[in-house]
């Protein structure tokens, strides 16, 4: 059996890839809204954030530090993706109406 | 119980990259905000379901982000939205980097973990600084041009060494916990000091960048808790950010560590040609009677035309010339504003078909047939020197041939040079001619004189 580690960097280097691939094929067009939705995913720093301050033998420190980070994460969360749907919610073509 | 929040974190991963995919196309591109959005709540549902101790603690900090984030989500001007990505940038990088500082003092990880958690802080909080820094200087609460002194680079290297060397010593003896606090301010400082000497003109890419670190410190995040789900979504954004960085990088003709190092403002502009040089000038009216004689017009924006608020016009100059028969479109410099792409959202928001933003490389061969070339607060990016003078500090950047259309306009408030302080040939040419005035108000005038003439 490969040990997580291994495991992790596997999957590491196979969402590189895919990332790559995927994101290439990205309009310019959308560059901005791009950034804003990929910020808005890498806010799932939250999960790490709720595993720390859900730990049984969390101390106050490490309780105040995840409070901090699961609200900066969650602010990137929402605003991330609103603002995502707000932009892409513009970009119409002729004749498209609302 | 474990098992299940594992098949939902997978499910979860699978819809962060079609999200991605589905930004491929305006048309799918908000059904990719919905995966995306399906994707963290799966993500946060499956979290919670094996983990919620001090969830009043959780709840609580879920209703201020929330609450701080919707109206920035609904109230920030796209013009605004440079300064909000990097905002962003930001707060992610901070809770990563806390994760990881409240992770260290918790368990004091050996081995792996412990790099992981290493390379995690670092990236955070370096990320953290470096991204308030560039919003700074985007809001221009701090001054854009770039700051440089004697031994700048060999200030960041000795920094960056001791920090780096400090996060050896604590992979090995994590148990030195005096040390971390100092790794933190090391991380926190070598942020602020990277980003000082870079110039406005260079900030695409240095957000870029800042979304890629950003989104490795996550992908170290879930190397330090064993999450695979966090190093695909932190892979994904790394990608993604390199890729944006490396389209701007070209953009400028520029590589990395010129960016980085380069301080670009430092390059002093080839003063030879101070000599006085013949130019037209042209009144609203002539411009309006060449725009409605011509059958295809190309609109060159730039930034300037953001900070002249000036889209709105524009869109009525678009809709009259289109209802009159003429061929508009845009050309859209991968650099025309402050982040990658925003010149489309800010063309988009004004109700310009996205259909008509179209590309550098995809228009420069519609200049040579293009009746009237109409440049807008675009100026570097349409240098012809970029193309023909090797001695330019600007040659060999990739440049919109506006200067092969028929007859070109240049609205600009007066001859003098640009951000960048270089003088533009194009201005000088036999066919171009210069519309003197603030971009709003002189396209208002545009306008203003197109309808009257209806029918004469």
């Amino acid at each position: 059996m490969p040990s997580s580690l291994e495991v992790g960097l596997y999957v590491f280097m196979l969402a590189t890839f895919v990332g790559l691939e995927v994101i290439r094929k990205v309009s310019p067009l959308l560059h901005t809204p791009l950034m804003s939705l990929t910020n808005a995913i890498s806010a799932i720093s939250v999960v790490g954030a709720i595993l720390i301050i859900s730990n049984p033998g969390a101390t106050a420190l490490s309780k105040w530090l995840g409070f901090i980070a699961i609200t900066a994460a969650v602010t990137n969360i929402v605003s991330g993706f609103l603002i995502t749907d707000r932009m892409l919610k513009m970009f119409k073509k002729r004749g498209e109406k609302h | 119980m474990a098992s299940l929040a594992n098949y939902v974190y997978l499910i979860a991963g699978a819809l962060f990259i079609l999200s991605l995919k589905w930004m491929n196309s305006p048309v799918s591109a908000r059904r990719g905000v919905m995966a995306g959005e399906l994707g963290m709540v799966l993500a946060i549902a499956g979290t919670l379901l094996n983990h919620h101790n001090n969830w009043e603690w959780i709840l609580a900090a879920f209703l201020i982000g929330s609450a701080v984030g919707v109206p920035i989500a609904y109230l920030m001007p796209m013009t605004a939205v440079p300064q909000r990505t990097a905002m962003s940038h930001a707060c992610g990088a901070l809770a990563a980097a806390l994760v990881g500082t409240a992770e260290y003092y918790q368990s004091q990880p050996h081995g792996f973990v412990m790099v992981a958690l290493i390379v995690e802080t670092l990236l955070g909080f370096l990320t953290f600084t470096g991204s308030l820094m560039a919003m700074g200087k985007l809001q221009e609460v701090l001054p854009s041009r770039p700051i440089t002194y004697r031994n700048q680079n060999l200030l960041n290297f000795v920094l960056f060494a001791a920090a780096l060397g400090i996060g050896v010593r604590l992979i090995f003896v994590p148990s030195d916990t005096f040390l971390f606090p100092v790794f933190i301010g090391l991380a926190l400082l070598i942020g602020v000091l990277l980003i000082i000497p870079i110039g406005g003109a260079d900030m695409p890419t240095v957000i870029a960048l800042l979304n890629s670190y950003a989104g490795l410190s996550a992908c170290a995040m879930g190397f330090a808790l064993d999450n695979h789900l966090l190093v695909i979504a932190g892979a994904l954004d790394g990608s993604s950010g390199l890729i944006l960085s490396i389209i701007m990088c070209k953009a400028m003709n520029r590589s990395f560590t010129n960016v980085l190092f380069g301080a670009f403002g430092q390059v002093q502009a080839s003063s030879a040609k101070q000599e006085q040089r013949n130019y037209r000038s042209a009144s609203a009216e002539e411009a309006s009677s060449i725009l409605e004689a011509a059958s295809t017009v190309i609109i060159v924006p730039g930034y300037g035309l953001a900070v002249a608020q000036a889209q709105h016009k524009i869109r009525e100059l678009f809709d009259n010339l289109t209802r009159r028969g003429v061929d508009v479109k845009f050309a859209i410099h991968p650099v025309a504003g402050r982040m990658p792409g925003h010149m489309n959202v800010l063309l988009a928001e004004a109700e310009i078909p996205y259909d008509k933003l179209v590309e550098m490389d995809d228009i420069n061969g519609e200049f040579p047939q293009c009746d009237v070339a109409l440049v807008i607060g675009a100026n570097d990016v349409t240098n012809p020197s970029a193309r023909n003078d090797p001695s330019s500090p600007i040659y060999g950047m990739p440049i919109l041939d506006v200067d092969r259309a028929r007859t070109v306009m240049v609205i600009k408030r007066s001859m003098s040079p640009g951000f960048a302080g270089i003088d533009n040939d194009l201005y000088y040419m036999e066919r171009t001619l210069m519309l003197f005035g603030d971009a709003k108000a002189f396209v208002g005038e545009i306008v203003k004189e197109l309808p009257a003439k209806v029918g004469a």
